[in-house]
Order: C-alpha cells, then structure tokens, then sequence
C-alpha cells in the first residue's frame, strides 16, 4: 500500500488544521484541556501579538508541567492588559515585581521551590523587549549565568509599546518610534549594532535558546514544550507583532510575522549549549520591501520621499541572517 | 580599661593581632574591644588597629588616641607617620626590630617616660624561624604579655589555637613562647643593671 | 554560647539560627563577612536546606528575595551604603508586596565622594519605604535584634532593616553570648506565609492598582507599621523571657530620671554617649540619654514620654538632611510638639568622621547652657569649608569640591585619630 504523507503545507496559507493531525498530535491550544493560563477579558489591543503568543507559551508550558507551573512578569503591556486589578485574567500563580527584575524574581522563586523540594514546579519568567533586552538585561545576564532553573519567554515587538511606542535596543534600524522620528536626513531608528539576545543568551552556553513567531504557533508549542523538560537557565524570544506600535492592521499580525520570517529579518532557529541545532528554513524567500510596506512604521522609506538606500541597508540585514543561520533550503539560492 | 594600639602593614596580620588579643583577653574572662582602623588598604599601605581591655562592659566606640600600649610590627612606619602619637606617660611600646632603640635613633623616646616598659623584639625573625612567613604578629602579642603582664601567655597560645590551627598554630605558639621568654630575659637583664 | 566574634560573624550565626531558605549576596563593603560567612554554612552543609545564591548586583538581591519569599521561602539579604541605593526600586517593591524579607544594612556613607565608613545616610534615605528599620547598639544587640526582625516581618507580613554601624560594629571583635538553636527555635516559628505563590491555588500578586484602590493599599502599610509599634516591645519582652536578655523595644533610656538635658542618638554612638554621660553626672550634671532602637517605624509617644521630664535635648544623629538640618531630629521635634522643649540638632560623624568623647563633652556642656546653635556640625573644620568657600567666590572654575578639600587638608593618612 502506498503511504501518503500529510502535507502540512498548503500553498498561500501555512495553516494546518487540527483535523488533519491525530489526537496526540494536535497543537495545545486544540485541546479542550487546555488550562486557558490567561483567560478571557483581558485588555489586550485587537491583534495583539504578545497576547497570542503568551496565550500559547503559557498553555504549553502548563499543559509539559502537569500545571505545576509558577510565572514571573516583567512590567510591560502583558502586564497591564492582563490584570487590571482585581480581574486578573492569569490562571496560574503569577508575579510582578518590577520592570527590570523579572529574571530574578524567577530565580528566586525556583530557589524556594528547590529549598522546599518542589521539583515538579517549573518556573517561568515573561517580559516584553523592552523589560528583556534593556532595562532587565542584567538580570537576564545574571540568572543565565548562574544556569538558575528559570525559563524566559521574551515577547519582542520591537518597541516599548506600553508607554507609547519608544525605541528599545530591539527596534530595527530605519522604524519610526515616538524617539526616533522619521525626520531629518537620517530617518526613523538608527543603523547600529543592535543587541541581539539570543545570541548574547547562546553566549552564556545555556542548555537551550530558541526564537520563534506567532505566525507558526505549532513551533511554539514544540520549543515551549522542550524547554519546560530542561533543567537550567533558557530562553525563547518570540517575534510579536504589534499592530498599534508599527500602524499595521490587526489582522496582519499572523502576516507580518510570517514574512518578518520568510525575508530573514527574524531568523528562527534552536540552539543548545551555544550552539545552533535547528532552523526553521524559509519556504519562499521574499524581498524586504513586502514585510516594511504593511507598516506605517516604515512608511517614510517608500513614497514621495523614499529612500531606497534604506531599504536596500535592511535587506543586507536579512541576507545576512540568511546566510549566517542558512536559512534557504538547499538549491534555493 | 587598658588600650593598645597596634601599627604595622597591610599583610602583617595587624586587625588579626588586635583579635587574637581580645580573644586572649577574653579568655581569661575579662570584656575585650577590638577593632580595625577601618580603612581600604591594601598590601604594604600602615595599618592601625585597636584593642580595649577592660573587666567590665566595653561601650566606648571612639578610636584610641591616648593608647596605654603600643605594638609597632613594622619599623619603616617610624619615619612615616607619628606612631607614638597620645602615648600614656607610663605607656608600653613593644617595637619588632632585631636592632636596640638607640640603634634606631629613638633613645629620646624613653626621656621622663619609663624605660623599662619600652622593649624591642626581632618578631619578624621568631616568625620566619618557627613559622616560616614574616608575619609577626604572634610573637609580638606574647611579647606584649611578657612586657606589660596585662594578659597571659598561656591566653595568647589560647588565642593562637582558635585562630589557627596544624602546622601554623604550631608555629605560632612556638614563635610567641620563644617571644615571651625573650622578652622576660630583657626586663629581668633590665631589672637587674 | 558566649564568643569572642566579629560582629558580621555573629550577625550571621544569628541568621543561620533563623533557619533562612533563601540567600542572595551582593558584595558591598561593610556588610561582606555576613554574607561570607553564611555562604561558607551552606557550602559546608551546616545550613541546611538553604539556597545561597550569588547575584549580579544588589537590585538582583533584593529581587530574588522578593520572588523567594512569595513563593514562601524565608529570605534574606544583606547591603550597605551604594548598594541599598542601587536596590531602592525593589526595597520600595518588597514593602508594596507585603513581602517579609529580612535585610541588614551594615550602615556606611553615601557618596560621592565615594566613601567606605560609617554613618546612617544609607538606611534613613530609606525612612519611607516602608521598611521597618531597628537600629543595633552593640553587636550583642545586632545579634538578638536579627532573631526578633524575623518574628516582626513575619507576623506582620513586612520587610524589615536591620542597621548596625558599619565597620565600627560589623568589623569589632567583642564578646557576644550566640542563642543556642533550640531557643531561637522557640521563639521563632517557622515562616507561614500571609501570600504564597503555589500552583495549587493560584493568584496574582503585584497587579496594577488604580487611584481606586492605591491609597488604601499604602494606609494599610502605614497601618501595618502602627501594629509594629505594639508588637516590637511584645517581641522584646517575649525575647526576655526565652534568651533571659534585654534587647530590642523601641527606645531605651539611660539616667534619665532627673535628667534636665537629654542626649538622643541612635547606634553604637550611644555607648560613647553613655561613658561621657556618666563622666558628666560624676561631676554632677543632670544629663541622660534616650536610645531610639526602632526608627521605623517611629515611636513618637515614648520619645514624648521619654524627653517630658528634660529642659532641652540634642539629637545628635550621624546624618544631614542637605538643605535641612538633620533627619532624626525631625521626628524627635515632631514627637515633642507643644512641649516648648529646646531642642538642638548635632550631625556628627559623617563618613566616618570619630565621635571622640572629648568632643561630646564639650558639645554636652554647650546644651546644658543652651549656647548651641539649632544646628551644629560637630568637628567640622570651618577652616576647610571657608577656604573652598573663598576659592569659589574667586575663580569660576575652581574645581572638583572634593578633591580641592582633601588638597586643603594634606596628607591624612599619617593620622588615626
């Protein structure tokens, strides 16, 4: 008999129904036992993507460790939108402290649970770019370092959108934020170095790093769930769109993380021990222009005014990652 | 309340001697007060430390600027600062030097003061002869017992036992025994000229 | 058990009395042999089970605290000087979360300029927090005062600072009687959270609070600090009873019966103060003295009660409200509203500066006449401050104050006095 395997791409849409896959095969969020961590009610914008994301991070994470499961927040949008007091939307024992300590409460949270022999409790800590790579980078540095029993689940918008869409150390160069206007001969975000860390996280050799996005949640599910299972320090960032700090629509979140992946800007890979395991490869590489133009964030690199130099400099970025990660598969290049 | 004060160098083990002797004054039941010069010195910088002894409680936290007592470790700080500085009258000096006052040059320091309380002591000697460092820290308190009879030897080789222990609280004991019965040979050599 | 100990040493065998679960070491000097020393425990296995976790910076320690301690765990931590203030956001989080940690400050100056000794700018810069804050005479006292501060956080559900002074305390040798284990033990239940973070039942801590909710939230910590009041001198007594020893309360007098001048004070000064006061009455002066241990919070009618009887007191404090006078004598004025009482500030002993008796007995003797100005700076040299003074007058750039100071003063390390 002839076998034919399920092919889980179809052309144009990426999506793969549930119904397709066996019980045991099916995405958490498919499960009806799935512990709903951040429930209904809570005030994220339309579309947002850090809502979606911690959505599934957190239900993962719950579903791997039988529900024993504590979290950490840093300040930021998640925060704010999830418990406006007293109508927490979190399901699960849940902290905020402050913007920049959010790793290190975890670390001491999984202190007290090893202290009290809790090694069923898995411990995770959750913040937005701005609370991961700025404000609580040293923190993040510190409890990498000493490999605490910490999972850390940065949700990257690329901006401090909770007070008003500023630059953080994660905004790509050329974005318009309300601290890098798109005026003057140099427009929008500067060209830097940017601070990339995932890597500065492989740096500190910890048994496991990933990215992913919220356009393949199945993936998500996957590295939340193999994270949950090791012991020590690791760390997922995840790509959120977020559809009122780049002027995109709401129903471009699942869109632009998509194409954030398929242009290369946001390589999607698994690293352990500092070094990369896996990539998720691009399926159909497309130019940068078709993930910057769906954003107003981006506007004043097209129009009237356009600076194609711009464009031309961003898509150095993402053929860079290209190269570096090998994201094309063989033969395609 | 009887106080000492202490002058050497960061690394000569100046705060542990003013230690060991509130411990050995401790030890023979008596309230003792010991305390560093408070200062971020490193190896080589002068080192000042403290001691009170006292049969009852100790409340006073002020530095000792009129010591009863001074033990001078290092030599090379006479030309540097003013370590006689508010010495008692009747004051002790316990110097750690194999050379005499008068071949230092400080044989008016004994002037309307009483000489057979200044003493000179090569600890540094004693310490690398028994212990095999230039630390002489040990043999100076013992030099000290024998020198003002505030505490007594067997009190300091106690101190020693709980600072340290094997080899070097071996070293150390044999260092401060040696010290103290140096010391006792000067002032009975005193006594008797 | 009597010893001859470091205070640090002895502060931290009280601690690992308190069965702590949790940890976190920052170094900062003075405070480093406490946390050494309960490091070495837990690496020996002595002090067990307890987690020591090393952190990145002491916003690291405070907030690893703050998640050990919702999760249930006993936490503590220990700081001075730079580091409390580099921790400030999560000491003011720690208290907003109801969190009973337990924090020593070993009590050192604020810089610039950078210094390493002893005052209590660090801890009072911290007046409202919402930490208590009890302040240790003698290390007999940081010892017992440890031992209580747990008791007090926990029953309370609020952080609490112990402050000892800095090197003076935390680096003296003297002799310190150490509770045997089954005493603290006594006293000292184990930790039964008011919170805890526990996936069995789950719940949000640390959510926003609007303007709906947020003044009753603070009330509650004012409130939280008013209950103190009654139970600081309740731990105290009970204390009293198991360790046979007076410590702790939240003031303590000294001759102050018929005492017409009073010297208040905080910390370790007050055994210098006692040794000058008794000096004094044994002339015949009528002076005493009032300790105030518990500075947080602030116990305004036994400071009242205390000061009634006097003519007139001096809070000499190791302290500057810059632009302001002084920070403790503040508080002792306000309790002594209405009383017509004279009372004068003395700022003494910033950045390490000694409180030599000869000092207080003339600064005391000037009280009794009432010849002191509201605020004195005790020992400042007027010549220094007046030179820099001139030069500024003189030449726009003059310099870095500091530095031109020191330059002023010569070479200082000749003097120990």
């Amino acid at each position: 008999m002839s076998f034919q395997p399920v092919k889980f791409y179809q052309t144009g849409t990426f999506t793969v129904g549930n119904r397709l896959l066996a019980p045991d095969e099916r995405s958490v969020q498919a499960s009806e036992m799935r512990s709903n961590s951040i429930n209904s009610g809570h005030r994220a914008c339309q579309g947002c993507g850090e809502a979606l994301g911690a959505r599934y991070a957190i239900d993962a994470a719950m579903a791997e460790s039988n529900g024993q499961l504590i979290a950490a927040n840093a300040t930021g949008c998640l925060e704010v939108f999830s418990t406006p007091y007293p109508e927490s939307s979190w399901q699960v024992p849940w902290i905020h402290s402050l913007f920049g300590n959010a790793p290190a409460v975890a670390t001491g949270i999984a202190a007290a649970m090893k202290v009290k022999g809790r090694h069923d409790v898995r411990v995770v800590a959750q913040g937005g770019d701005g609370g991961t790579t700025d404000i609580g980078f040293g923190c993040l540095s510190g409890m990498f370092e000493r490999n605490d029993d910490v999972l850390y689940i940065c949700y990257d918008n690329e901006a401090y959108m909770n007070t008003g869409v500023q630059r953080s150390s994660a905004t790509p160069p050329t974005a318009r934020t309300a601290t890098t206007m798109p005026v003057g001969p140099e427009p929008g975000n500067v060209f830097g170095q940017g601070k990339n860390v995932p890597e500065i996280a492989m740096a500190h050799n910890i048994p496991y790093v990933a990215t992913a996005t919220v356009a393949d949640l199945r993936d998500l599910e996957y590295k939340v769930r193999k994270a949950v299972n090791i012991r020590g320090a690791r760390y997922i960032h995840l790509f959120v769109p977020c559809p009122l700090g780049w002027g995109s629509a709401s129903h471009d979140t699942i869109r632009l993380a998509r194409l954030a992946k398929e242009t290369g800007m946001f390589p999607v890979f698994e690293a352990e021990h500092g070094e990369v395991t896996s990539v998720l490869k691009i399926r159909r590489q497309v130019p940068i222009e078709e993930y910057l133009k769906p954003q107003k964030r981006f506007a004043h690199l097209f129009g009237k005014h356009a600076h194609p130099e711009l464009v031309a400099r961003l898509q150095a970025i993402a053929d860079r990652h290209i190269r570096k990660y090998g994201l094309l598969e063989e033969g395609d290049n | 309340m009887f106080q000492i004060r202490i002058h050497g160098r960061g690394g000569q083990g100046v705060v542990t001697a003013t230690e060991m002797l509130s411990v050995a004054a401790f030890e023979e039941g008596r309230h003792a007060q010991a305390f560093p010069s408070f200062g971020s010195e490193r190896t080589g910088a002068p080192v000042v430390a403290f001691c009170r002894i006292d049969d009852k409680d100790i409340r006073l936290r002020e530095p000792i600027m009129e010591p009863d007592a001074l033990i001078i470790q290092d030599p090379t700080l006479l030309h540097q600062i003013d370590v006689f500085a508010g010495l008692k009258p009747d004051g002790y000096v316990l110097l750690n030097t194999h050379h005499s006052f008068d071949a230092l040059g400080l044989g008016d320091l004994f002037k309307g003061r009483k000489a057979e309380r200044f003493c000179t002591l090569p600890a540094t000697q004693l310490a690398l002869k028994h212990i095999g460092r230039p630390i002489p820290n040990a043999p100076l308190l013992a030099g000290f017992a024998a020198l003002s009879n505030i505490i007594k030897l067997e009190s300091v080789v106690k101190a020693i036992n709980k600072k340290f222990s094997g080899k070097v609280a071996d070293g150390n004991v044999a260092a401060a025994t040696e010290a103290y019965n140096m010391v006792k040979e000067k002032m009975k050599e005193f006594a008797d000229a | 058990m009597l010893k001859q100990t470091e205070g640090s040493k002895a502060v931290a065998e009280a601690v690992a009395l308190c069965r702590p679960e949790v940890i976190c070491a920052y170094p900062i000097s003075p405070q480093t042999h406490i946390v050494e020393a309960l490091g070495e425990m837990v690496k020996a296995g002595e002090l067990t089970p307890c987690e020591f976790i090393n952190v990145e910076s002491e916003f690291a320690a405070m907030s690893v605290a703050i998640g050990s301690s919702a999760a249930g765990a006993r936490s503590y931590t220990a700081t001075a000087s730079q580091g409390l203030l580099f921790m400030v956001e999560a000491v003011y989080n720690a208290s907003g979360l109801g969190l009973p940690i337990v924090m020593t400050v070993a009590n050192r100056a604020i810089g610039a300029p950078i210094n390493i000794w002893n005052d209590h700018s660090d801890s009072l810069s911290q007046r409202d927090s919402g930490w208590m804050q009890l302040f240790a005479e003698t290390n007999q006292e940081a010892v017992d005062l440890h031992i209580q501060a747990f008791r007090l956080a926990e029953e309370l559900s609020m952080p609490v600072m112990v402050c000892m002074d800095g090197f003076i305390l935390t680096h003296a040798f003297e002799r310190v009687d150490i509770p045997s284990q089954e005493q603290v033990d006594a006293y000292l239940p184990p930790f039964d959270p008011r919170q805890v973070l526990d996936p069995k039942e789950p719940i949000s801590i640390g959510a926003m609070v609007g303007p709906e909710a947020f003044m009753e939230v603070k009330y509650l910590a004012h409130a939280k600090q008013m209950q103190a009041l009654e139970l600081i001198p309740q731990l105290a007594a009970e204390f009293k009873q198991t360790f046979g020893r007076d410590s702790g309360g939240l003031v303590r007098t000294y001759r102050a019966d018929d005492a017409e001048t009073m010297i208040v004070a905080m910390g370790s000064v007050l055994g210098t103060i006692k040794d000058v006061v008794d000096e004094m009455r044994a002339e015949g002066h009528k002076i005493g003295v009032l300790g105030i241990i518990s500075y947080r919070p602030f116990p305004l009618a036994q400071v009242r009660a205390a000061l009634l009887n006097c003519k007139r007191f001096v809070v000499l404090e190791k302290s500057l409200a810059v632009g302001m006078g002084g920070i403790v004598a503040t508080d002792v004025r306000m309790a002594v509203t209405g009383t017509g009482l004279r009372g004068f500030t003395a700022i003494a002993g910033l950045g390490g500066r000694s409180i030599p008796k000869a000092s207080l007995h003339k600064l005391f003797r000037q009280a009794e006449k009432e010849e002191l100005e509201p605020v004195t700076f005790v020992d400042l040299d007027w010549d220094a401050v007046n030179k820099q003074l001139e030069r500024e007058r003189q030449n726009r750039h003059s310099g870095p104050i500091a530095e031109n100071i020191l330059h002023d003063k010569g070479i200082v390390s000749a003097k120990f006095g």
